[in-house]
């Protein structure tokens, strides 16, 4: 009491107030002892703070936390990491950027969290991203999809798990190519993840196929497709072929309105997304058949990783896995991984341990790059069948992000410096 | 040729669908004058009802019967629990100012958006094919679905149905009565209460028969209402309140610019609907078919506001001491919602600038918030401009827009001047969505962080404290100015005040400007705080999230925004944080409020500080 008595006089008002606070905290400390909770120490849980759209996205998030609860508890019940459970802490952003921002910072400050993870739209996780940058945590970056996260805007203290647009563009784009179809239509929502995915698109089939002729495109408002109408335009340029980037709600109006009104009879469909079961699941006995998609046909992929994960997830839940399942679990798995490798939860050592590790994930092993922080995860890309009233993929292999990857020198200079 | 053909006729279709729940809406404004927010959480719930309602019947009658029937009797169903909800909770609000439906109806929303994940689930669900009407006939070569010609004929059918029913019953002549004069009517003895409930019920069928249809031709998922319900609204505005004709008319319209607009111009998807607007309003300032109406007024004529007493000025004076010792006694996350909070309560203090002083209802106050943020964040990200400089220059991008927005509104006034201010809004959002590199587009604009001095969590908050209560303080010598006193005259009696040769006009321009400027200032703020900017900032959310603090608080005094905003915005932080359903928790605590305290939290304090000692009560009797 004597010293802090000394210390207000004698330093600035913002010593003062972290005296203040170092003391309440002290008196919290020493009465949360005597209180009989658990000690710190060997105990003490690493905390992990996760960031989503919870409130916006159930049908991708709720999966997502179903996974990432299945890596914690078999974490945890192998010892924990550094000796020390692991324990996720989730939080919803409402779908805004701002609220994220809110939720980070609560996790960070409040909790204590070691390093951030999660978010779902491109523009929330960008948000984050440079959030994680100024406080100087690292943050994992679990689903969204766009190429200025890792590149144009990434820096240091932000990697990426899921493929982004560019490399599934490109694992569709390889597919395209050997269509005969010379002339091409988009659809895409009215937004980045749409105008990048249909820039991706083009370039890489672009540079596959040059006598390729861009012939129409439609760019439907997100969530409020006007489909009939969509579909009537694109029947108008008479395309040999399709890339669709429409996913949800818009994609069933826009496959019900393009099967009734015959749009798909011989038109190939390149669809991006369109596989997993977020987006399959709900078309049911609609599935249009033949198009080539990128997603996950959990029930049909046979290595013994996947196999394992399934009926862990199986036997927890009593459901079946989606791609947000997979995501989530990854995601928790790599977290993990890089706190075992840097030996500490301090944010440089996370960081270099970060760079370059492997990680064990229901798709096979991955690789975070250093170079770009992009990890090497991949997709799976077939063709869209029906079977039994629901949507499957069928003819399909799983492509290697690595293969989709610029070098490592090339990422590096799309980077800031 | 044949393709335009058809095209129209997909316009047509897609009108059809969209009037069947704008007459719906057009309706409930135009008699009872509620802002029914939760009109798009009916349409909803016509939906996800529709579809549970087929598959509980399809074992008893088979695919036929099972889907005609479900259809409309879900929709009686639907209306059967609006005209509960009218019982319960809208009909204790006629005598609040208006506008409290629309915090009620918000509230209501929220709670609907949370039962229909709880008891639908989260996934989108696929509804049935239409039995019967599953294929296409050829129309000159082109394919047209069966479903949509069925449609095709439903919006007539339910125009004609409306129009029958307004012209040649009894209960339609008293519906049109009260949609011209409801004080009128009620003087002549009719029971305005069921009048009320009917109408709503009625309305509300209309849009769960909207969803309800819909089943055949879109997924149903949690965003149908908000997707909807803004569609609705310009389209019932477009058309004149009120006017079922009107709503018929721009339907049509809206659909059909958007089947052909995308054809020329697809990336317009975003910004069409809101165009057409814009210029229906400026040219026709009560929409295409509507009456002018009697001037809607956001706040019924009050006490005259007065200078703070001595005891009030000692106690805020604590509050204020209180706050600035913030950083003593909250840790750095507190203190980064407290910093988010007092933004907040500056932003809605500028609303109520325009709404409570003004009489000027804002539909798109987010749009000088938005401006305010992006011109901070252009500033720091192209100019590289110093905190400061760039905290100056949103408020003065935002006082541009106002200009611009102001002298278009000055013909408009009541729902049409804030559906104006709506538009304008929807159109910066969207120019800052497809911006480009210039603006980030929706990737939005990163590394807006304040500079070192103000870069801790304590020293922001000092800078935001002090910023906030200057500029409301400013606010309200604004409102007992010379200044302040003109604008509240021409809210209370336009007609007298213009007598006295009061410029209605260009005063309701300056307030607008003031509100704007002020709106700016919380946005660069907020940019600030959150070291980034995205078209977010100027999104419909947002501007409803101002509409309902000033509502909680209450609209008669500054108090009330302040009040609201730390109400408002510190439940939902601490809820969206604590809880999973968040939504409706805070649904039901605002439908309570709204219920409870139809004057706003403000107008508690009111009743304390007036209260008679003892004795009768000293309130007039009422008709």
């Amino acid at each position: 009491m004597l010293t802090w008595v000394t210390e207000t006089r004698t330093t600035t008002r913002v010593a003062v107030q972290g005296a203040i606070r170092r003391t309440l905290l002290a008196a919290a400390v020493t009465l949360s002892a005597l209180w009989g909770t658990p000690q710190a120490g060997a105990a003490e849980p690493i905390r992990i703070g996760e960031v989503n759209s919870y409130s916006r996205l159930p049908a991708f998030t709720e999966p997502y936390r179903k996974g990432l609860l299945l890596a914690q508890e078999q974490i945890n019940a192998n010892g924990g990491v550094l000796g020390r459970p692991l324990e996720v802490i989730t939080r919803d952003d409402g779908g805004k950027p701002g609220d994220a921002i809110t939720a980070a910072n609560e996790l960070l400050s409040r909790d204590q969290v070691s390093l951030l993870m999660g978010t779902f739209f491109s523009h929330v996780g960008l948000a984050v991203a440079d959030f994680a940058q100024q406080k100087k945590v690292l943050f994992l970056a679990a689903e969204p999809l766009t190429d200025a996260l890792i590149w144009s805007q990434g820096n240091d203290y932000t990697f990426r798990l899921r493929p982004s647009v560019s490399m599934q563009a490109k694992m569709l784009a390889e597919q395209a190519a050997k269509l005969p179809a010379k002339r091409w239509a988009t659809v895409a929502p009215n937004y980045e993840y749409g105008t990048s995915a249909v820039a991706a698109f083009k370039d890489a089939l672009t540079a596959l196929r040059p006598d390729i002729e861009w012939v129409g495109e439609q760019w439907p408002a997100q969530g409020n497709i006007d489909a009939a109408a969509t579909v009537q335009a694109l029947a108008l340029v008479k395309p040999e072929a399709l890339f669709n980037v429409t996913f949800g709600p818009d994609l069933t109006k826009f496959v019900r309105e393009g099967s009734v009104r015959g749009l798909f009879d011989d038109l190939p469909v390149v669809s991006l997304l369109t596989g997993e079961p977020e987006y399959l699941d709900p078309l049911g006995a609609e599935t249009p058949e033949g198009w080539i998609v990128t997603g996950y046909p959990w029930s049909q992929i046979t290595t013994p990783e996947h196999q394992a994960f399934l009926q862990a997830y199986q036997a927890k839940y009593n459901d079946y896995p989606r791609v947000g399942s997979v995501v989530g679990y990854s995601a928790m798995m790599s977290a993990a991984a890089i706190i075992k490798k840097a030996g500490s939860t301090d944010t440089a050592a996370l960081i270099a341990a970060a760079k370059g590790i492997d990680v064990a994930t229901p798709f096979g092993p991955i690789t975070f790059r250093a170079a770009d922080h992009q990890s090497t995860l991949g997709a799976f890309v077939g063709k869209t069948a029906q079977k039994d009233g629901a949507g499957v993929m069928v003819d399909f292999s799983y492509r290697n992000g690595a293969d989709y990857l610029p070098p490592p020198e090339q990422a590096a200079a799309l980077r800031p410096r | 040729m044949d393709f335009l053909l058809v095209q129209a006729l997909n316009g047509l279709a897609s009108a059809s669908s969209l009037f069947l729940v704008a007459s719906g809406l057009s309706l409930i404004f135009g008699v009872t004058r509620i802002v029914n927010f939760a009109h798009g959480a009916f349409y909803m719930l016509g939906a996800y009802g529709a579809y549970s309602l087929y598959r509980l019947l399809l074992p008893l009658l088979g695919t036929g019967w099972g889907f005609w029937l479900a259809l409309p009797l879900t929709a009686l169903a639907v209306a059967a629990v609006a005209a509960l909800v009218e019982i319960l909770i809208l009909r204790r609000l006629y005598d609040a100012p208006e506008l409290l439906q629309l915090l009620a109806t918000f509230g209501l929303t929220l709670i609907t958006e949370d039962l229909v994940l709880m008891v639908w689930g989260a996934e989108d669900l696929l509804g049935p094919r239409a039995p019967g009407l599953k294929g296409a006939v050829s129309i000159l070569g082109q394919k047209f679905p069966l479903y949509d010609l069925a449609l095709l004929a439903v919006g007539p059918v339910v125009w004609l149905a409306l129009r029958w029913w307004l012209t040649r019953t009894r209960w339609g002549l008293l519906v049109r009565a009260a949609t011209q004069d409801r004080a009128m009517v009620a003087a002549l003895g009719v029971n305005q209460a069921w009048l009320f409930t009917g109408v709503f019920a009625l309305g509300v069928f209309l849009a769960a028969l909207g969803g309800a249809i819909q089943l055949p031709r879109d997924a149903i998922h949690h965003g149908m209402g908000l997707q909807v319900i803004v569609a609705v609204f310009v389209v019932v505005v477009i058309g004149g309140l009120g006017s079922i004709s009107g709503a018929l008319l721009a339907s049509v319209l809206i659909a059909e610019l958007n089947a052909f607009g995308i054809l020329l111009f697809p990336r317009i998807t975003l910004v069409l609907m809101f165009l057409v607007m814009a210029a229906v309003l400026i040219v026709r300032p009560s929409g295409l078919l509507g009456k002018p109406q009697a001037p809607a007024q956001a706040v019924s004529p009050s006490r005259p506001w007065q200078p703070w007493q001595p005891p009030v000025r000692w106690l805020l004076l604590a509050a204020v001491g209180l706050a600035a010792s913030a950083p003593l006694w909250l840790g750095d996350y507190r203190l980064s919602v407290a910093s988010e909070i007092l933004i907040f309560m500056l932003f809605a203090a500028s609303l109520h600038l325009m709404m409570g002083v003004g009489g000027l209802i804002s539909f798109g106050h987010a749009a000088f918030f938005g401006l305010g943020a992006y011109g901070a964040a252009l500033s720091v990200h192209w100019l590289q401009a110093p905190m400061g400089l760039a905290l100056l220059n949103g408020p003065l991008l935002a006082i541009a827009g106002a200009i611009l927005l102001g002298g278009f509104c000055l013909r408009l006034s009541g729902v049409y001047l804030a559906m104006l201010t709506l538009a304008f809004a929807q159109i910066v959002w969207s120019v800052l969505f497809q911006g480009g590199e210039w603006s980030g587009g929706d990737n939005g604009l990163l590394g807006i962080w304040p500079q070192a001095w103000a870069a801790s969590p304590a020293a922001f908050y000092g800078l935001t404290l002090a910023v906030v209560v200057l500029a409301i303080l400013l606010i309200r010598r604004l409102s007992l100015s010379p200044f302040g006193y003109a604008v509240r005259g021409c809210r209370d009696n336009p007609l007298r005040a213009e007598a006295i040769g009061l410029p209605r006009g260009p005063l309701h321009w300056a307030c607008m400007v003031f509100a704007g400027a002020f709106a700016g200032l919380a946005g660069a703020l907020y940019a600030f705080l959150k070291g980034s900017v995205f078209p977010d900032s100027v999104a419909i959310p947002l501007s409803v999230d101002g509409l309902v603090m000033v509502m909680l608080g209450g609209v008669q005094s500054l108090t009330g925004p302040v009040l609201g905003a730390l109400v408002y915005k510190g439940l939902s932080m601490s809820l969206i944080s604590a809880v999973e359903y968040w939504r409706l928790i805070l649904g039901g605590l605002i439908v309570v409020l709204a219920t409870a305290l139809p004057q706003g939290l403000s107008g508690v304090i009111d009743l304390v500080r007036r209260a008679p000692p003892t004795g009768p009560s000293t309130e007039e009797p009422r008709p």
